[in-house]
Formats: structure tokens, sequence, C-alpha cells
């Protein structure tokens, strides 16, 4: 079913633009220029966001952590982790949710659980950083704040969510 | 403050190695981040290229404004300092759009004309406008219908009911959106705007 959504928009752009007299080709290659500049603003976004992530991620401090916290808490390791690191890194929960799946299964309950984080949120932090980035703003003002009090409520909710209907 | 957050992370990050962990793998991880970025920016850049094609398209035939003119209803008094019929809004409907459908690599696109476009409104160009607050909120609450990363992965491991994660998904990310916009709405009343 959701294999046809990307080729039906891009048919039925198309088609439209053939019933308005649209000059297609010309159109395409002029929105498609501009992917150049963008590419070359986000790259430093990107490599900044990358570099300063993956050194505190891969640093074992966040795991320390966990593992501190895991005797009060009655979920696995995997997905408190994956809850903490949501907004940090997607591709660190990407990885996260596939041991999970391994681990206690795809249909268990934690991966029904951290399903459910991983689509109920984005990640902010990256999200930021490449927006606000690539328009040069510097004081982002309360932005950070009020998507990070969201991510905690989406995650909140996923918990409870998760517990009625599938536990 | 994102810029704080940054600095904080590679202090803490470096000094934690030090003290426990392993600074070999500390090096690796330093360099390896501009490759990885360079593997990412080429990941990103040619679908950047495709759906920007594909968007002029819809600019030019005039269906992504008669698309967007049907949420920018409901979005308008979301984003009261944009103009009517300012071209922003149609690509913060398209990112919307692009994200319902769990389309996310067609999103970013959109998310970044939608940003140069409100920094065309911005009074000051160092700083974030309320709108683009409020559009960061919405989108890093990540509203989606199908999330479609999930249902790949759990038809890769064999799920007898990829899609099952569908409405709980949908309702978390319901309440935090709603709760983002509201929260959103309460800090900006209190800066006056």
């Amino acid at each position: 079913m959701s294999d046809y959504v990307l080729p039906l928009i891009v048919l039925i752009i198309v088609f439209y633009g053939i019933i308005k007299k649209v000059d297609l080709y010309d159109a395409f290659i002029k929105g498609s220029k501009e992917s150049f500049k963008m590419s070359f603003t986000i790259f430093p976004n990107l490599l900044a966001m990358l570099l300063s992530v993956n050194i505190f991620v891969n640093s074992g401090l966040l795991e320390d952590m966990v593992n501190f916290l895991l005797p009060f808490l009655k979920v696995p390791i995997e997905v408190i982790s994956l809850m903490i690191m949501r907004p940090i890194s997607g591709n660190a929960t990407l990885a996260l949710l596939n041991t999970i799946y391994t681990k206690y299964g795809v249909d268990s309950f934690y991966s029904l659980l951290g399903s459910t984080i991983q689509g109920c949120t984005d990640t902010t932090l990256y999200v930021l950083a490449l927006y606000y980035g690539s328009v040069g703003i510097k004081n982002t003002r309360y932005a950070l704040r009020v998507s990070l009090l969201a991510d905690i409520v989406g995650i909140v909710s996923s918990l409870i969510i998760c517990y009625l209907l599938f536990f | 403050m994102v810029s704080k957050i940054w600095g904080y992370f590679i202090v803490i990050g470096i000094v934690y190695s030090f003290i426990f962990g392993d600074v070999i793998a500390l090096n690796e991880t330093i360099l390896n981040s501009t490759k990885t970025s360079l593997e990412l920016i080429l990941q990103i850049f040619p679908v950047i290229a495709l759906w920007l094609g594909i968007a002029e398209i819809a600019t030019q035939s005039g269906i992504l404004s008669k698309l967007s003119n049907s949420l920018s209803r409901i979005l308008h008094p979301l984003f009261p300092e944009i103009p009517k019929n300012h071209i922003s809004l149609n690509y913060i409907a398209s990112n919307i759009i692009a994200n319902l459908f769990g389309l996310g690599n067609a999103a970013t696109p959109f998310g970044l004309k939608a940003m140069s476009s409100l920094q065309e409104l911005n009074k000051d160009k160092t700083r974030a406008s309320r709108s683009m607050i409020t559009f960061t909120s919405i989108n890093t609450s990540g509203v989606t219908i199908v999330p479609t990363t999930i249902i790949a992965l759990r038809i890769l491991y064999k799920s007898n009911s990829p899609t099952i994660t569908v409405i709980s998904t949908l309702i978390s990310t319901l309440i935090a959106t709603v709760f983002a916009l509201i929260i959103d709405r309460l800090i900006a009343g209190r800066y006056h705007e």
C-alpha cells in the first residue's frame, strides 16, 4: 500500500503540470539546481552535529548512567537508552531498535514500545541544528526547550499508550 | 542554546573518554565524523535535487498552493506573523504533508525552503522568529500517519503485524504535537509576541 504513495505523488504533480502547460523540464532543472547551494550550506552543520554527538555518545557516559539507573527501573537497558538517545541521534536509536527486535522478538511488548517511541518523535537536536544552521540563525531562543519538552511528552505517552494497548 | 549543548557534548565526551573510556576509539570517532557526514550528504544531496525539481514543477503548475491552501486554513492561526498567500506557508504545508506520509527525505528539502522563506520575513536575521520556532516545534514532534522506516524494519524482521504500531504512534505523536503547540503559545505569549 505505502509503495504507491511516492510514485503517485510524482505522477499527480507531473500530470497536473502537463494540464497546466508548465515547461516541465525547465522547471525541474531550475528547482534541482538549488540543491547544490542547499547541500553546501547543510554540510558544515551535519559535520558539526555528527562530531559532537558521536564524541558524546561513544564516550560511554550515557551507557554508564543507564547501567547505574537500571536496578531502579523495570524496563530493559536498550529501551531506556532508546528513550534517552531519541532526541540526540537517529542512527543510534535505529541501531538500538534493531537490537531490541533481535533480542526480544519483533512482536514482543518491548519491540512495540520501541517502535512507537522511534516513530512518534524526531531527532530534535539534528533537525534544530540543520534548520536554524541553514539560514544562519545563532540565537534559537526557546526552540530547544519546546522541542525537548514535546519529546518527553511523546515518550511518556508512548509508554502509557503501549501499556494500555499491548501489555 | 544548541551551540552551548554542542560544546558541552564535546567537552564532556572527551573528558569522560580520557578518564573511563577508550582513547583510541575516541581518535577514530573524531576522524570518522568527517567521513560519515560526507556519506550522509552524498545520500541526501541527490534526494534534495530530485525533490526540489519536483517541487518547482508543483509550484509552477499551482498544485502546491492549491494543496496547501486547504491546509493553510488550519495553519494560518498558528503562524499569525506570516502574510496571507506568502510562499512560506506552502512550504510548511508541504513539509507537514511529506512528514505525514513518512517521506522524511522529501520533508527535509521543503523544511529548509520553509526556513529560508521565513528568514525573509524575519526582522533580526540572527534570532529565531516566532514562526520559525512554531514550525520547528511541529516538525520535531514528528507528526506522522505512516511511519515508513519502522514498518519497513518490522517487515524485514518478519513481524506478524508490521503495521500494528501505527495507531500507538499516531496517538502519541498527536499528544506530543498538541503539547508542543500549547507550550510554544504559552512561551511566545510570555515574550509578548
